[in-house]
């Protein structure tokens, strides 16, 4: 599986997950949530910034189901979901992720069928390749 | 000012086909000469050289090769396919400023039998691959699908208007011997039970994997009238990359389906003495059917979330209200990056198209949609 490559912007996420918390950067001055990390806020160009826990309840905003061909890891998983999750704090904060029937489970864990837009998930974490990285289930088990 | 101040008055291309055995730099040679040659302009005239990033050949080796004499000016623009009409217009700009006086722009390619990008896991393992391809979120396909559930889910597109767009490219393409889906048609069955590439994009969404190049030539309008062609002027030209934009994966905006079309469209039309209305043919950049009416949208040839209901009645098709990719564009003539949409959009206004609307008078040609994109308006 493909691991996150970070950069200083955005280690902080990944550190975060690795303790089992969804944190989003955020301007220390005016409040405004921002994704993917950047150096200074865009609303108000302060340099100053925090990471604020999250909810880690969202909305599945859309959805794909990618087939072969397609990285050898990845392949043997397909057809498989990648969804995006419009955050419950702020929609316009949204992360691509998968939905698992179990946080460790493969990517074509749950049915198809059960995925729509604006379905209710919840973030779960699991370990891939020395990597913690996020994972969604559905709100409705 | 740009308005019709220069114009393109050569164009060349190689063969297109799955595989070619010449290199990249020899296909680049080959199309440049050959737009030198239709010009009737000699290459030792060429002083003005503009290309897009993910571009192999570069202008040193270009310029060597095919005897250019000193060059003035030349500039690469980022970003790939969304970078195609800003080569014409960054040459337009520079020779209506008087920094070159022959401009050229060419784009080569051997995506056919070179390497898939999204096959390298060193090139797209870095930012900001960090947030998507640890996801399986991989290809280009993968990530215009998002977009394309998103844009079906909140305005009721259907896969029958992205099979309209397919069909129109292919309808086009089967008109074009020198198109790669020249006489092999298309129907809805083939599309509807076609294998999936990224559900719910399948594989007629999809553009082709090709080998193959082409390129154009630019000079001054006084010129233009000496030169062997009719000319096509350069009407207006822009660039677009709207606020909060994300490359491919632009879904961190405020509204991600409305994309760096919108903003070039804008300038586009600001500087235009027509609008959307007035123009007879478009050639609107088709790595993936959803961009279409995405394109649609921005460009300003129908309301927001009509872009899908657009494609209805044959209006794609020779005779119908935007007679679209009339060479059979990326989907079905070959996919270069784009740049074939260029010379078809100068084919359609010297009246040489092999789907020729009568009389077009005036072309849109757009660059790649859903990254930071570029357009031009051309006119007889």
């Amino acid at each position: 599986m493909l691991t996150p490559v970070t950069d200083e912007d955005g280690a902080p996420f990944w550190e975060y997950a690795a303790q089992g918390e969804l944190r989003v950067q955020s301007c220390a001055d005016c409040g405004e949530l921002r994704f993917p990390p950047r150096p200074c806020c865009p609303h108000c160009q302060s340099f100053a910034s925090e990471w604020r826990l999250m909810s880690g309840r969202g909305r599945i905003w859309s959805y794909v189901f990618p087939h072969p061909p397609l990285l050898p890891d990845y392949a043997a998983q397909a057809p498989y979901n990648a969804v995006i999750v419009e955050l419950a704090e702020d929609p316009r904060i949204r992360l691509v992720g998968n939905v698992v029937a179990t946080p460790d489970a493969a990517l074509d864990s749950v049915d198809p069928a059960r995925l729509r837009i604006g379905a209710g998930v919840r973030v779960a974490f699991t370990e891939v390749d020395g990597t913690t990285v996020p994972r969604w289930r559905l709100e409705r088990g | 000012m740009l308005k019709d101040a220069t114009a393109i008055v050569g164009i060349g291309q190689t063969a297109f086909a799955k595989q070619l055995p010449e290199t990249e730099k020899t296909l680049a040679c080959r199309a440049i000469l050959a737009a030198l040659d239709d010009a009737g302009i000699a290459p030792s005239e060429v002083d003005g050289f503009a290309s897009y990033t993910m571009e192999e050949t570069d202008e040193v080796e270009v310029a060597k090769a095919i005897g250019a004499g000193d060059v003035t000016f030349f500039s690469k623009v980022g970003y790939g396919g969304g970078g195609s009409c800003a080569t014409v217009g960054h040459l337009a700009a520079a020779i209506a400023t008087g920094q070159a006086s022959v401009g050229v722009a060419w784009r080569s390619r051997k995506r056919g039998s070179g390497p898939r990008p999204w096959k390298n896991t060193a090139v797209q393992l870095p930012t900001p691959g960090q947030w998507t391809r640890p996801f399986g979120l991989l290809r280009p396909a993968d990530e215009i699908g998002m977009l394309a559930r998103r844009y079906m889910h909140e305005y009721g597109a259907t896969r029958d208007h992205l099979f309209n767009v397919a069909l129109a490219c292919r309808n086009r393409a089967n008109q074009n011997p020198a198109a790669i889906m020249y006489e092999r048609p298309l129907t809805r069955e083939m599309y509807m039970t076609s294998r999936w590439i990224s559900d719910p994009l399948c594989l007629f969404d999809n553009c082709l994997e090709t080998d193959g190049a082409l390129a154009c030539v630019i000079v001054g309008a006084e010129r233009a009238r000496d030169c062997r062609q009719k000319p096509v002027y350069v009407h207006s030209a822009a660039q677009g990359l709207p606020s909060q934009h994300h490359g491919m994966v632009n879904y961190w905006n405020d509204d991600p389906l409305s994309g760096p079309a919108w903003t070039a469209a804008r300038h586009l039309w600001k500087q235009a003495d027509f609008g959307p209305q007035d123009v007879d043919v478009a050639q609107i950049y088709d790595a993936f059917t959803p961009l279409v009416p995405l394109s649609l949208e921005g460009y300003g040839f129908c309301g927001r979330g009509e872009g899908g209901a657009f494609t209805e009645g044959g209006a794609l098709e020779i005779g119908g209200r935007l007679p679209l990719n009339t060479g059979g564009g990326g989907l079905s003539e070959a996919y270069v990056h784009g740049f074939n949409l260029i010379n078809e959009g100068v084919k359609q206004l010297r009246g040489t198209s092999t789907a020729q609307v009568p009389d077009a008078a005036t072309c849109l040609v757009t660059a790649g949609e859903g990254v930071p994109t570029s357009a031009v308006l051309l006119r007889s």
